[in-house]
């Protein structure tokens, strides 16, 4: 398939690329590692007229230790982040979630920061991302500006980045010793989840002193199953507590309702033992 | 030359077309790049049933790089209509089939116009400023309502009933009347089984040059079928079949896919010559999937007589076999070919086929890997674990009481066919003890007690196929319009170096080392001194191309014979030479000596000799080629036993197979790899039909599986080790022994997987599940739930991103 035409920019500075798509104007398109936009220009699906690839932007590579927090850059691959050394011993979840993302092609071109901005329902780093309190860190033509999570993701494809915006950095709190497990149910391995949950539990003394959890492709973006979290939070760390918390993941009688709380008990049991 | 250490035949070689095919050193269709070169775009039709009302190319022609935009009217003189090589009665209903859609477009997909251009993406930005406006028809999807004839997909027609053929085994004196069996039978089981739609995905999409030169036409096809598609490329355009040059270099897959003479083939040649330029097209996936054949699409209705005591005294086979919008080279012979394949390895009174082939306005369908035996098998397996349910038996002692013993070969089945070996139980009690089956039978006895989440099920299917397609007067009789028979050339060149010429033509099996390992055992030349030529029809003039597990059965064949022919003349000549009479020469490990002598002639030496014809007895042609046609007096039937066990998450709904054991008896086997790659390939397309793919479309009749995100299949990721095993029976219908594996493993695991899962929720109150056993729809099953079949939840992907409209 080949994709229409367009045109082709790439900027050496996030300012040149904020400067970039301010010229080009609302049909132009950021480019990252391309593992989602390629095939929907190559179906032209979307046809925009300009692509702006900011794989030469190398600041926007990498993870920083930012004292209380991680600084993961928007253009790190998910590769980079599989064997990251700071989030796998602060954020443990991003990894797990990153293991099963897609193959491993994908997983050494496709990036953080672009699989966040596609903000496909079914994409595996929303949730973790919500869960874990992740913040955007945002450049346009009027500076930086932050953007939680759980602001960002707006709707099936859309976020809160303005046309002319582009993600450069995420911020992720970091949880130090907490366990994590992330239950990913899809018909075969390349393909996209039915529903998948992103757990991370903190537990002292045998009893659950935190509790995070992130659902994938359950509504029209990722969903923090804060009723979940309460029902855990300063309970023993047992089976019992597990499944009447994961109960709480989905009211609804359908498929998707029913996996919810199934992936939900599994990914908990899974994170306080891991 | 000195001969081989070991035996070629049953040498585990690694490919010799290997190297070239991963390392980027052959030159696939799309690669050829040749001077003047178009670059043909195809627009297809997004809608599934409509009357084209008017169609402005204005825009499109004037854009950059447009040569022409051509649309069916262009056509409409010289296109003439796709070939159907299988009318299956008299009365069959054939439409014309345009390659390019005149005045109707009867499915989503249908090629209505091309931009010629000279480079792909000029043609394909072309294709987007095309108008056409359409007038929309009712869509015809559903079988059942199709035959109600309310609205016909080809109105001339006067009725969505192609034909319908029948095999009764009382008025072919094969067997009892099947209506008798039923009213007499203690037991009666009726079971409707739907095989859904699949879409062969072949590695390499098709692809075509036409390049044209003073009045020859040369044309590379991404082909199973060089030798079909030239004669059918004549006959459709009425270019002189000697002016016609047809090449299918290496090829990326075919599993029957490209077992095709395609709309693209036949307007890319078209074009050339319009054009006088060569002429590209080469198609993207959702393309393929659009309008490449598909496969499968029955409804199987089924009624089965059996006694108390297990005996399956009949079976009578209804089915309704969807065609599509059109036929194409042999849609309406495919489930014709499972008629023969429902009474299996068993030995029943009585059986009736009646198959009614139907027109919808879908994608046509066609052979896609094991082509109608798939299909029968499936029915037959999944029935004698119903038979056994019914009655409490043990599976596979059904199975055991009504398939033929080894000592009753050759065997004359009730579909009128002679089996002519087998060792039913040979295969059986080898499967059961790799797959430990008691053990596996225990530990869902456990898990069943415990209520345990995951339950185990165990799964059989015995099976056995006709390969090594075919005798000629078999088709013949059954109305195809070509025969059946291969052959093979050996060229003796004068350094001792073989050249092999087959009219097979391989694309993806491995024939260029198994042919060369033939040929070095035969005549006693090193393997690497054997080269394999295909596919061009310059070089190998006949052939019947590649399909139905028929290449080393039949093509093999015509290869042994002749090497026997050059060995006959090189003896000959080695007497001569030798100065002896021919009765004293003794052929072994390439070289002919004088019985009690040392006097000793190399083949090479014959050869060469031959070769320079100094010294030739008298009247013996110079030369030591030979050329020999192979034409089958039966099929073969590879058959094999098949275990599976699955897992199923009774939570979810995911079915996880846990262990695989195939034992399968393909005859004598030339090289062990090749055989372990055929059927681990075959059980991973025969196991995607089971959990994974399903070609499904819309109310409108639009395709919602057009893209690999959304038509699953399965990678290495999602599969067992298998565990593999083999018996020897060697066919007695050819030199070789062989009976062929391309299509085994297909045939035999879809059933095993479906009886596996059903066998493991059984007891949770579950009877059946369609195909593909998604985890939803296994989940719905065990909540007791009717499945609504089309109700999947989207599981995201770029399925989704269509559904939703956009995105950001």
């Amino acid at each position: 398939m080949i994709p229409a035409e367009f045109k082709y920019l790439f900027p050496s500075t996030v300012d040149e690329a904020v400067r970039m798509l301010a010229e080009e104007g609302e049909d132009a398109k950021v480019i990252a590692g391309g593992q989602s936009l390629v095939p929907v220009l190559r179906m032209r699906l979307a046809a925009p007229t300009a692509l702006i690839d900011i794989g030469g932007l190398t600041e926007l590579t990498g993870v920083r230790d930012d004292g209380d927090s991680l600084l993961i850059g928007a253009m790190t691959t998910h590769y980079e982040v599989q064997r990251d050394h700071l989030i796998h011993d602060h954020a443990l979840l991003l990894k797990l979630v990153t293991d099963t993302v897609a193959d491993p092609q994908i997983r050494h071109r496709g990036t953080f920061g672009g699989s966040l901005c596609h903000a496909d329902p079914a994409g595996d780093l929303l949730a973790p991302a919500l869960a874990l309190d992740a913040v955007m860190i945002i450049a346009g033509p009027g500076g930086r500006r932050e953007v939680p999570a759980s602001e960002f993701f707006v709707d099936y494809f859309t976020t809160a980045l303005a046309p002319d915006e582009i993600l450069i950095d995420v911020r992720v709190p970091k949880f130090t010793g907490w366990g994590a497990h992330y239950e990913k149910l899809n018909r075969v391995a390349q393909a996209w989840s039915i529903v998948a949950v992103a757990a991370a539990v903190q537990v002292s003394g045998g009893a659950i002193s935190a509790a995070r959890v992130g659902l994938t492709n359950v509504g029209s973006g990722p969903l923090r199953a804060f009723e979940v979290e309460a029902a855990l939070v300063g309970q023993p760390a047992s089976a019992e507590v597990i499944s009447e918390a994961a109960l709480r993941a989905s009211a609804g009688d359908g498929y998707k309702d029913n996996l919810a709380r199934v992936l939900t008990g599994r990914a908990l049991t899974a994170a306080v033992a891991g | 030359m000195t001969a081989t250490a070991e035996p070629e035949i049953g040498r585990a070689r690694l490919r010799k077309e290997d190297a070239r095919l991963i390392t980027g050193q052959t030159t696939w269709t799309d690669n050829l790049q040749l001077t003047g070169m178009l670059h043909m775009a195809v627009l297809r039709s997004p809608i599934a049933h409509a009357r084209i009302t008017n169609i402005d190319v204005s825009r499109a022609t004037s854009m950059p790089g447009v040569a022409v935009v051509l649309t069916g009217e262009d056509f409409a003189a010289e296109q003439g209509s796709l070939p159907c090589a299988w009318p299956i009665t008299e009365d069959m209903k054939a439409p014309p089939a345009p390659a390019l859609a005149v005045g109707q477009v009867n499915f989503a997909g249908e090629a209505v116009a091309l931009v010629i251009a000279d480079s792909a993406y000029r043609a394909a930005d072309a294709l987007e400023a095309i108008d056409i406006d359409y007038d929309e028809l009712p869509v015809v999807l559903d079988m059942e309502e199709a035959l109600q004839d309310n609205d016909l997909v080809h109105a001339d027609l006067g009725t969505n009933k192609c034909a319908t053929w029948i095999f009764d085994s009382a008025e072919a004196g094969a067997g009892t009347n099947v209506e008798d069996e039923i009213a007499s039978a203690e037991v009666v089981i009726e079971r409707t089984f739907k095989q859904q739609r699949l879409i062969p995905a072949f590695m390499e999409p098709r692809s075509v040059v036409v390049a044209p030169a003073a009045g020859m036409y040369t044309v590379w096809s991404a082909t199973q079928i060089p030798h079909i598609l030239r004669w059918m490329l004549s006959a459709v355009t009425g270019i002189a079949e000697h002016k016609l040059r047809v090449i299918a270099p290496d090829v990326g897959g075919g599993f029957g896919g490209k077992l095709q003479v395609t709309p693209e083939e036949v307007l890319c040649l078209l074009v050339a010559r319009r054009m006088g330029r060569p002429v590209k097209w080469t198609e993207s996936r959702t393309e393929s999937m659009l309008s490449a054949h598909h496969g499968r699409d029955q409804i199987q209705k089924l009624t089965l007589a059996a006694r108390r005591d297990g005996t399956v005294t009949g079976l009578k086979v209804e089915l309704l076999a969807d065609m599509g919008a059109y036929l194409r080279l042999v849609t309406p012979g495919v489930p014709i070919l499972g008629a023969f394949m429902f009474n299996s390895i068993y030995k029943f009174a009585a059986y009736r086929f009646v198959c009614t082939n139907v027109f919808t306005n879908k994608v046509p369908t066609d052979a896609y890997r094991g082509a109608g035996r798939p299909e029968a098998t499936f029915a037959i397996e999944r029935m004698m674990d119903e038979l056994a349910v019914e009655l409490g038996m043990e599976p596979m002692k059904i199975r055991e009481l009504n398939w033929i013993k080894h000592e009753e070969f050759p065997f004359n089945t009730v579909a009128g066919l002679t089996y002519d070996s087998g060792n039913y139980e040979a295969a059986t009690a080898r499967a059961m003890e790799l797959f430990g089956y008691e053990e596996l039978r225990e530990e869902q006895a456990r898990r069943r007690a415990a209520g345990s989440v995951v339950q185990l099920g165990i799964g059989i299917s015995t099976y056995t196929e006709m390969c090594g397609l075919a005798p000629s007067r078999v088709l013949g009789a059954l109305r195809y319009a070509a025969g059946g028979w291969e052959t093979a050339s050996i060229r003796m060149l004068p350094t001792g170096k073989v050249e092999v010429i087959t009219g097979t033509s391989p694309h993806g099996q491995g024939h260029e080392t198994v042919w060369s390992q033939i040929v070095a055992d035969r005549l006693g030349v090193p393997f690497e001194d054997v080269e394999v030529l295909h596919g061009d029809t310059a070089t190998s003039h006949k052939g019947m191309d590649s399909y139905g597990s028929r290449s080393l059965a039949v093509g093999g064949t015509a290869l042994v014979h002749a090497a026997e022919k050059v060995l006959a003349k090189a003896r000959t000549l080695a007497a001569h030479m030798m100065e002896c009479d021919e009765s004293d020469v003794e052929f072994a490990a390439g070289s002919f000596s004088v019985r009690g002598t040392s006097t000793v002639r190399t083949l090479g030496d014959v050869v060469l000799a031959a070769h320079v014809a100094h010294d030739l007895p008298e009247g013996m042609e110079p030369g030591m080629d030979a050329d020999a046609t192979f034409d089958p007096d039966n099929f073969s039937f590879p058959h094999g036993t098949h275990l599976c066990a699955t897992e199923v998450d009774t939570e979810t709904g995911m079915v996880r197979i846990s262990r695989y054991v195939a034992v399968d008896d393909v005859g004598t086997v030339m090289n062990p790899l090749i055989v372990d790659g055929q059927v681990h390939g075959g059980l991973a397309q025969g196991i995607a039909q089971a959990l994974y793919e399903e070609a499904t479309h819309d109310e409108m009749g639009t395709l919602t599986t057009a893209t690999f995100a959304d038509y699953l299949v399965p990678s290495a990721a999602d599969l067992p080790a298998f565990l593999t095993d083999r018996t020897t029976t060697p066919a007695t219908s050819n030199p070789l022994g062989a009976k062929g594996v391309g299509e085994a493993g297909t045939i035999a695991s879809t059933p095993a997987v479906v009886n596996s899962v059903l066998d493991a929720v059984r007891h949770l109150g579950v009877r059946d599940i369609e195909m593909p056993m998604s985890p939803e729809r296994v989940w719905t099953a065990l909540q007791g739930r009717p499945d609504e079949g089309a109700g999947e939840v989207a599981a995201g992907g770029l399925g989704s991103i269509d559904a939703q409209g956009g995105q950001s």
